[in-house]
């Protein structure tokens, strides 16, 4: 039916949007609220010798000025890690304490020191400003690179040399062997740049300390309020989880930056219990750029080598990545797990090795954002491929044909076992979109105009759906990751969803109702999407990894299971026929073969009168499940990009992009390819524009949209989009997920076709004008363009 | 404190705000019309953009008290009974993810397309994303945003 599984039903949650009644966090006031404003490290590095607040207490409005020590003193946990690596020598790894706000030392600029609560806003920020913090400065280390050197500062007493963990995957002596076999070695040195995520909605919490109960509540921005109160519950000993209701309204974009528990949530929580008070914080833009989880930030040496057929033969990749001054919670996994396990690309690899060193540095601690992990991989992936077409005088495209995985399962060197896909077909459903046949032409155009037309391809595989419990708990997850859903019939037979999904921006009050509205035939208007409060909704694990599809939905698939052997067993008894003649259609459960029938909601009712229900059954339509996926899910997709280059200034325009996906099963075509156009615009944007900068000393230069480029409508063009499906074999619904590919398929395709269009393989993210015009400089204009 | 007194969607609105009261906090902290947001610190991502006395204006970078006798239109003042086309375009084409640019957006496209009706000029999609300079979406990556005003100007 029109409403069902793959038709673009037009959002639900729009309408509150688009008329100014979103309820985002800092939308909602409590009685008796007060504000926190806090005191932040202006330092990279440096003890605190002292803090004066004598100033800050006297002034108008102030309520409370309050430090680490005595939140300390309170015993509210120091921050956790939630994923533990092991190093290759087997030793675990060394994470520094994080203490929620800084008792002895401070370790990068931002760390909150100190939490003003006062009357208003105004009045706190007033007053953070007159608490005094002496501070004995120390050298400082923001490049992951220079802090693992001799005599590097050091960050953290249990750290020894800064590191982390030196972690290896696949097998280094069969590389080693492929590679010294090899007829072609290809060489890249990569920097993955440091991103900063920019939800568009700053961070905000309103804590809610009720003393009566002693319980409290938090509204926050929040892509997983369960794990949330899971947290601030197990490790930070705010309340225990029947005393601590944690609410995610509207949220406005989280992209990862909002999976994590941060300092200031904890803080608030504490400060409404000191003072009483309900307290709200809500980030400024220049607070989100020195607290917000920083992104990718690795350091890469790789070497893929070739057969004379121009075969894969091995690959040796050796990663620094930056942690940043603290560990946040997925920051190991995602450049280890998330990273060196999708090294195989699309292609059969019979040996892959890769060593990740993760070290602190003297920056605002990094962790997963849009990709996470995958983006980096992808990256070293798609830019060895294409240089090696170019070195050894092959079609790129071509190349990459060789190499691809037809047959499935198919099991990498690198854990993963890819369970359906169709490259081939992806690739040739994007070069038919992107017109690969009229480049020569539009090339030559472009040059009769003084451009340089470059063309560049990226074929990624993702793993998503994140992720069966038992494999990530073997790999040192600290919790699962499945997904519950409970069906919640009415008696009048109309339906509520409780989900532990959560959408910041992912539609799925419209994608979720499609489903069981596809399932039962009922009309999209009587079902309702419940998320984000965990007083209404059983525990659940959140979005990221682009989960809600391939695990949230099939959660409520196997909640509908349920439901549906139910209802057959009240229609059958109660139309006095076997449960399996019952079938469920438009709404209307039957007989099938005859005209016996009851309407949808005479069922409803049917159950909770509970007149007449077959022996032994308990009355009620409710029921939930809890979902396990077997697998990760796959996306995999071909991205081509074309570029003009002004060779007089450096600039790139980005003149055409064409993505082709498979996505297994698509809900909603139109969300999916919402979420593909928004994930290609982040990767443009990392790819020429976005680059978080530390000076040596670890100063912040990039501390708001002054300084860090955004991309804007001018700096995009309308997107090409194809897709080809295999359906993932995993999941009931056979979908694979699709929020994460566009960041990650597409920088590597943007940087390849600038180096094709300038000739100079020597250029690094963001490709700004500056660094084109330095590399086209560098090798002299080509031919074609003079 | 500064009295204002202006006209928010069509009814007066006054208040008694410290002199620095930007037109933003004025909306939402004291006349509790959050519909409009704020995105950033520094006038960039348009989250914020109303309408004063027809024109757009970011509403983080003016005073509150600068605006007396203003008419002051939000994205709540939009819907007359119903829907603006521009509400309609943004969700018949996809426009909006989470839908927090979103009010900036839909009041800055309202504003390019009646400037570009009155100028007698031509709204392309190249006009559009230039106009969209001061609008910041990280969700929807442009395309529909671009689509959803495009339609707009088609009914409006
Ligand atoms: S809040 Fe006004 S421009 Fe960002
Ligand atoms: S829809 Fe989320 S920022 Fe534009």
């Amino acid at each position: 039916m029109s409403e069902g599984i793959g038709a673009a039903v037009k959002r639900k949650e729009d309408k509150r949007f688009i008329t100014g009644r979103g309820k985002y966090t800092d939308d909602i006031r409590m009685e008796n609220q007060a504000y926190g404003a806090f005191v932040r490290s202006p330092h990279a590095h440096a003890e605190i010798k002292g803090i004066d607040t004598s100033a800050a207490e006297a002034m108008d409005g102030v309520i409370a000025v309050l430090n680490g020590k005595q939140l300390k003193d309170d015993a509210i946990g120091d921050i956790i890690t939630g994923w533990a690596i092991t190093s290759k020598d087997g030793n675990p790894m060394n994470v520094g304490a994080w203490n929620p706000m800084a008792t002895a030392r401070v370790r990068h600029v931002g760390e909150p020191v100190v939490i003003v609560i006062a009357e208003s806003q105004a009045q706190a920020r007033l007053a953070a400003e007159a608490v005094e913090v002496d501070y004995e400065e120390l050298p400082a280390v923001a490049a992951a690179t220079r802090a693992l050197e001799d005599g590097a500062p050091l960050l953290h007493d249990n750290v020894p040399g800064n590191l982390i963990f030196d972690w290896e995957i696949g097998d280094e002596a069969a590389a080693d062997a492929g590679l010294a076999g090899a007829t072609h070695v290809t060489e890249l040195d990569i920097v993955n740049n440091r991103l900063a995520p920019n939800a568009i909605e700053p961070r905000s919490a309103i804590a809610v300390y009720n003393d009566i109960d002693d319980h409290y509540t938090l509204y926050t921005t929040s892509q997983n309020p369960h794990v949330a109160r899971l947290v601030l519950s197990a490790f930070y000993n705010i309340a225990p989880e029947h005393k601590l209701r944690v609410i995610a309204p509207d949220v406005g974009g989280g992209f990862g930056s909002k999976i994590y528990i941060y300092p200031e949530e904890i803080t608030c929580l504490w400060a409404s219990m000191k003072t009483g008070r309900s307290v709200k914080w809500t980030s400024d833009r220049s607070e989100a750029f020195m607290t917000d989880a920083h992104a990718r930030d690795h350091v890469t040496k790789a070497r893929m080598g070739f057969d004379a057929d121009g075969k894969i033969v091995g690959l040796k990749v050796n990663t620094v990545a930056n942690i940043g001054a603290y560990a946040s919670l997925f920051a190991t996994a995602t450049p280890t797990y998330l990273y060196g396990t999708l090294l195989s690309g699309q292609y059969n690899i019979a040996n892959v090795y890769c060593d990740v060193k993760a070290v602190h540095t003297n920056t605002v601690p990094v962790d997963a954002y849009r990709g996470a992990g995958r983006p980096e991989a992808t990256y070293v992936m798609e830019r060895l491929m294409e240089t090696a077409a170019r070195e050894m005088g092959m079609d790129p495209a071509e190349l990459r044909r060789r190499n691809f995985i037809t047959e499935f399962p198919h099991q990498t060197p690198v854990i993963m076992t890819y369970d359906a896909g169709d490259f081939h077909a992806l690739l040739e459903k994007g070069q038919a979109a992107a017109d690969i046949a009229g480049f020569a032409a539009r090339k030559s155009e472009a040059a009769s105009r003084g451009k340089l037309r470059g063309i560049g391809y990226s074929c990624y595989i993702e793993a998503c759906g994140i992720a069966p419990s038992k494999a990530v708990g073997s790999l040192g997850a600290g919790v699962g990751l499945w997904e519950s859903a409970e069906v919640r019939v009415n008696p009048v037979g109309t339906i509520e969803i409780l989900t532990g999904s959560h959408a910041h921006g992912q539609g799925h009050e419209t994608t979720f109702a499609q489903v069981v509205s596809d399932r039962f035939g009922l009309p999209m208007d009587n079902i309702t999407i419940v998320h984000g409060d965990t007083d209404k909704v059983q525990m659940g694990m959140g979005t990221y990894g682009s989960r809600s599809g391939a695990v949230g939905m099939n959660a409520i698939v196997k909640a509908m299971d349920k439901v549906e052997a139910k209802v057959k067993k009240i229609a059958a008894h109660t139309l006095e026929a076997s449960d399996d003649d019952i079938v469920i259609e438009d709404g209307e459960v039957k007989v099938a073969g005859t005209d016996k029938k009851m309407a949808w909601h005479e069922v409803g009712l049917a159950a909770y009168t509970a007149h007449n229900l077959p022996d032994g059954m308990e009355p009620g339509l409710k029921e939930g499940a809890f979902y396990d996926p077997t697998n990760f899910t796959f996306p995999s997709g071909t991205y081509i990009c074309e570029v003009e280059v002004d060779p007089e200034t450096g600039v790139v325009e980005v003149v055409q992009f064409t993505a082709a996906d498979d996505f297994g099963t698509v809900i909603n075509p139109m969300i999916v390819e919402g979420q593909v156009h928004g994930g290609v615009t982040q990767g443009i944007g990392q790819a020429l524009l976005e680059n978080v900068v530390y000076d040596e000393d670890g100063q912040l230069i990039t501390g708001s949209y002054m300084d860090y480029c955004m991309p804007r409508a001018d700096d995009v063009p309308s997107y090409v989009l194809e897709h080809s499906t295999t359906v993932a074999p995993s999941n009931p619904l056979g979908v694979k997920g699709c929020g994460e590919a566009g960041a990650i398929g597409s920088p590597p395709a943007v940087i390849n076709a600038i180096t094709d269009a300038i000739g100079n393989n020597n250029l690094t993210m963001p490709a700004t004008p500056h660094k084109v015009w330095a590399a086209i400089q560098e090798v002299g204009l080509p031919q074609a363009a003079e | 404190m500064t009295q204002v007194t202006m006209t928010v969607n069509g009814k007066a609105a006054s208040g008694d705000v410290p002199g620095e009261t930007l037109l933003s906090d004025f909306l939402r902290e004291h006349l509790r019309l959050t519909g409009t947001h704020v995105g950033c610190d520094t006038s960039q991502c348009g989250a914020c953009v109303v309408h004063v006395d027809g024109k757009a204006v970011k509403s983080c970078t003016v005073l509150a008290a600068s605006l007396d006798g203003a008419e002051v239109t939000t994205v709540e003042g939009l819907a007359n009974g119903e829907l603006h086309p521009m509400q309609v375009a943004f969700n018949d084409n996809h426009g909006l993810q989470c839908g927090f640019c979103t009010p900036g957006m839909i009041m800055s496209g309202i504003d390019m397309v009646n400037r570009y009706k009155t100028e007698g000029r031509e709204l392309t999609e190249e006009a559009i994303r230039h106009e969209l300079e001061g609008n910041i979406c990280r969700c929807t990556g442009y395309h529909n945003i671009v689509r959803s005003i495009k339609d707009a100007a088609a009914s409006m």
